[in-house]
């Protein structure tokens, strides 16, 4: 009997949450607040500026994406999450939209119930090891003790890899990639693995980044991607529609400073149908006509906000590589819009 | 006789000598090093390996610390600045202070809120820490749950006051009908309390703007004040609940000793953090989504019930230490259980528990730092997440976690003091 009380509860839960995640838009809209989940701090992806207020690669979608909705991008309620919180706050509806540099895998995607609206940030993953270790190649590493985030891919990643090349490791688990950074500098692992673009703005903050270098070995595919629950379709393109009118916008040359002008005396009609002003992609989604001139103007197109964050002119200093625009022989390839 | 003494002496002194102060080998710091650093071959060996062992620590130590940086606006500019001298780089505490103590989200035109109610913390504990206080303070000690949570949380002053009323009235009710029975009191009491706090739901929220502060939600309390909040409210929780359940135990009450065993038996069997993430993330599937069951009210809980298992324990310590003669003859002068304990078995009682009490109590203020495991942004939280994670201080290590280990020192070295001078002042000589 108490079985059956627990499943029956169980089930009026489950109903509930289908119930509620069959409209995401407008339960965000009845709020007035996008819940947004994102990291407890990954320099250039997200983390609080001195006044509170977050910044970074993966912020910036979040508040695309509150852009286009309610026409503001600070209508955004940033939830921290963790490598193991992240997809319990999603399922449980605690959060609408994960930005939180999350890998797109099979299991995640179908096993997890979630939804991977697209890929903001193509990367790798990779090893750094001192200079003063004398190693050319991760299959020199046998024996080696790496630091490793719990909770991750990279984790399995690295198990395979090793496992592949038939030598062995022991891992030094960490919890955040500061922490890791802090480790392998004070010698407690011999090499540091985490995603390449991690390695290299983690370099960068180095008193002495020449003492380190970065193996020449990528051992995994990592698309990094914003997901949302499964089940919620509307939801789910909307969202994916504002991340690809921000890859978009940045091949057909909308910026955040011309998009005003472009919105009313463009002649190219897909830049029109982007910025509302022909045709009623706006209405399909549920949104205003301006919803991606909103979220163009308010963060700027994918290669503004790709400069700003943790582009070669920032500390960061990462090249565009798989980031680029198809059209620059990259990844970054937006569907028509039409 | 003492004539022919002066005659034969040739030279007796008639006034006293001066009184000479002692060699300067047997007095002052000399005989102090003397006795206490160089007495033996073998110290005065140690005495000058520890002083160079001193000297190396603070040679390292104090140009870090008074060569610091505090004016800089990223790690990069303080490197500029230092130019390969040793030095700290305490700009980041410089700029990010008010992080590390409120939190990122905290009204920043409202740390006064927060400040005031640390200040009044003191007036109303003092009244029950130390005897010598006028006992009118107490008032304040009543007042102050509903003063603070008005200041910190904001919103407007009647909740906390509807509250207040409330537990009055359920108090009025409860104090008429104890005489008559304990529990139709009690649950009149609670009853009355409850529709009260009913009523005042509908009434409330239509008054929302009267005395109204900026309200703040849960979710952006951060830094040290969520360390201090958790660890005030759980500790001044837990002791009346681990006196209860400790009761519990012992009692002859077959279910009561039941539910009061488990429980402990249980919480003590789980790890704190194990409780932290049933919290945070399995009562997140239960409930139904949409209900917003306040993040740090269940962390409340979580740690309330954890430190109340851990005090009940030590406190049934302090109970079967008393000699059996205690009760034996508590029971003599016909005082009933509640008369007894309370006059007799517990003040003797929790005298013993105290150096265990204040063992949980400090332990479990440094536990709270554990919720920076769930993602919230206490003062450890802050260092490891966004404050490292920001383009700007991406680096900077032993600045930020000193700061952090020094302000923890503050307040347990503290509470440490406090309750060593409390035995002395409750020593009556019996051991």
């Amino acid at each position: 009997m108490n079985k059956s009380v627990f499943f029956g509860a169980m089930t009026v839960a489950g109903l509930v949450a289908g119930a509620s995640a069959a409209a995401t838009l407008d339960d965000v809209k009845e709020r007035g607040k996008l819940n947004c989940g994102v990291t407890t701090g990954l320099v250039g992806f997200a983390a609080p500026n001195a006044n509170g207020e977050w910044e970074g690669f993966d912020v910036a979608v979040c508040r695309a994406v509150a852009a286009a909705v309610f026409g503001d991008p600070t209508a955004v309620e940033f939830i921290p999450t963790t490598g193991k919180t992240r997809f319990t706050a999603l399922a449980s509806g605690e959060i609408d939209f994960l930005a939180r540099n999350t890998t797109w895998t099979f299991s995640r995607d179908v096993d997890l119930k979630f939804d991977f609206i697209g890929v903001n940030y193509y990367d790798g993953q990779g090893f750094m090891v001192p200079k003063a270790l004398g190693v050319s190649s991760a299959k020199d590493l046998d024996g080696a003790t790496v630091c490793i985030q719990t909770g991750t891919t990279t984790e399995l990643n690295l198990a395979d890899f090793f496992r592949a090349n038939n030598i062995s490791y022991e891992p030094v688990p960490i919890e955040t990639n500061a922490e890791g950074q802090q480790q392998y500098l004070a010698g407690a692992c011999d090499t540091y693995t985490t995603d390449a673009s991690g390695l290299a703005s983690t370099r960068a903050t180095f008193e002495t980044p020449g003492d380190h270098i970065i193996l020449p070995e990528i051992i995994s595919k990592e698309p990094l991607g914003p997901l949302v629950r499964h089940g919620d379709n509307d939801w789910g393109d909307l969202t994916r529609w504002v991340l690809y009118a921000l890859i978009a916008a940045e091949e057909l040359g909308v910026t955040s400073a011309n998009v005003e002008e472009m919105a009313t005396s463009t002649t190219n009609p897909e830049v029109a149908r982007l910025l509302g002003a022909e045709g009623t992609l706006g209405e399909m989604l549920g949104l205003s006509a301006d919803w991606a001139k909103n979220a163009i103007a308010s963060q700027g197109n994918y290669g503004e906000i790709f400069a700003k964050n943790i582009g070669e002119e920032t500390p960061i200093g990462l090249a565009r590589g798989l980031n680029a625009q198809w059209t620059d022989g990259g990844l970054m390839y937006a569907p028509p819009f039409r | 006789m003492s004539d022919t003494h002066a005659q034969t002496v040739t030279f007796v002194r008639d006034t006293m000598l001066p009184q000479a102060a002692p060699p300067s080998t047997a007095q002052g710091p000399v005989k102090w090093m003397r006795d206490s650093l160089f007495s033996s071959i073998p110290y005065t060996i140690l005495t000058i390996a520890a002083l160079y062992a001193i000297f190396v620590l603070l040679s390292g130590f104090l140009p870090w610390l008074l060569g610091g940086v505090w004016t800089t606006s990223n790690i990069r500019e303080c490197r500029e600045v230092l130019d390969g001298a040793r030095g700290g780089c305490f700009s980041v505490l410089a700029e990010r202070w008010n992080q590390l103590l409120f939190g990122i989200a905290y009204p920043q035109d409202g740390y006064w809120r927060p400040t005031l109610a640390f200040i009044l913390l003191f007036v109303a504990v003092s009244p029950v820490l130390f005897a010598a206080v006028p006992r009118k303070l107490l008032i304040v000690t009543l007042l102050y749950p509903f003063v603070a949570f008005w200041l910190i949380w904001g919103g407007s002053l009647l909740v906390p006051l509807a509250a207040l009323i409330s537990l009055c009235v359920g108090y009025l009710v409860y104090s008429k009908l104890v005489k008559t029975s304990f529990a139709a009191g009690l649950a009149a009491g609670v009853a009355t309390a409850v529709f009260i706090w009913f009523i005042a739901g509908f009434i409330t929220p239509g008054l929302s703007g009267v005395l109204a502060l900026e309200e703040v939600a849960s979710r952006n309390m951060g830094g040290f004040m969520l360390n201090m909040i958790l660890g005030v409210i759980c500790v001044s929780l837990s002791l009346p609940l681990g006196i209860l359940l400790a009761l519990g135990r012992q009692s002859s009450l077959p279910i009561i000793k039941l539910i009061c065993v488990v429980f402990i038996e249980f919480i003590r069997g789980v790890p704190l953090i194990t409780l932290l993430f049933v919290a945070n993330v399995v009562l997140a599937y239960f409930l139904p989504p949409g209900t917003n069951f306040d993040l740090i009210l269940r962390v409340i809980i979580m740690i309330t019930m954890f430190a109340s298992a851990y005090i009940a324990e030590v406190i049934r310590g302090g109970l079967a230490a008393l000699p059996r003669g205690q009760y034996e003859g508590a029971e003599s002068l016909g005082l009933d259980y509640a008369q007894s304990m309370r006059l007799i078995i517990l003040p003797q009682a929790l005298k013993i528990s105290i150096p265990g009490i204040v063992n949980v109590a400090v332990g479990l203020f440094k536990d709270t730092t554990l919720v920076s495991i769930i993602s919230m942004f206490d003062l450890v939280g802050m260092i490891r997440g966004p404050i490292l994670a920001s383009t700007d201080w991406n680096g900077v290590y032993w600045e930020l976690w000193g700061f952090a280990a020094a302000l923890f020192f503050v307040v347990c070295y503290g509470i440490s003091q406090y309750s060593q001078w409390l035995e002395r002042q409750l020593q009556t000589d019996h051991r």
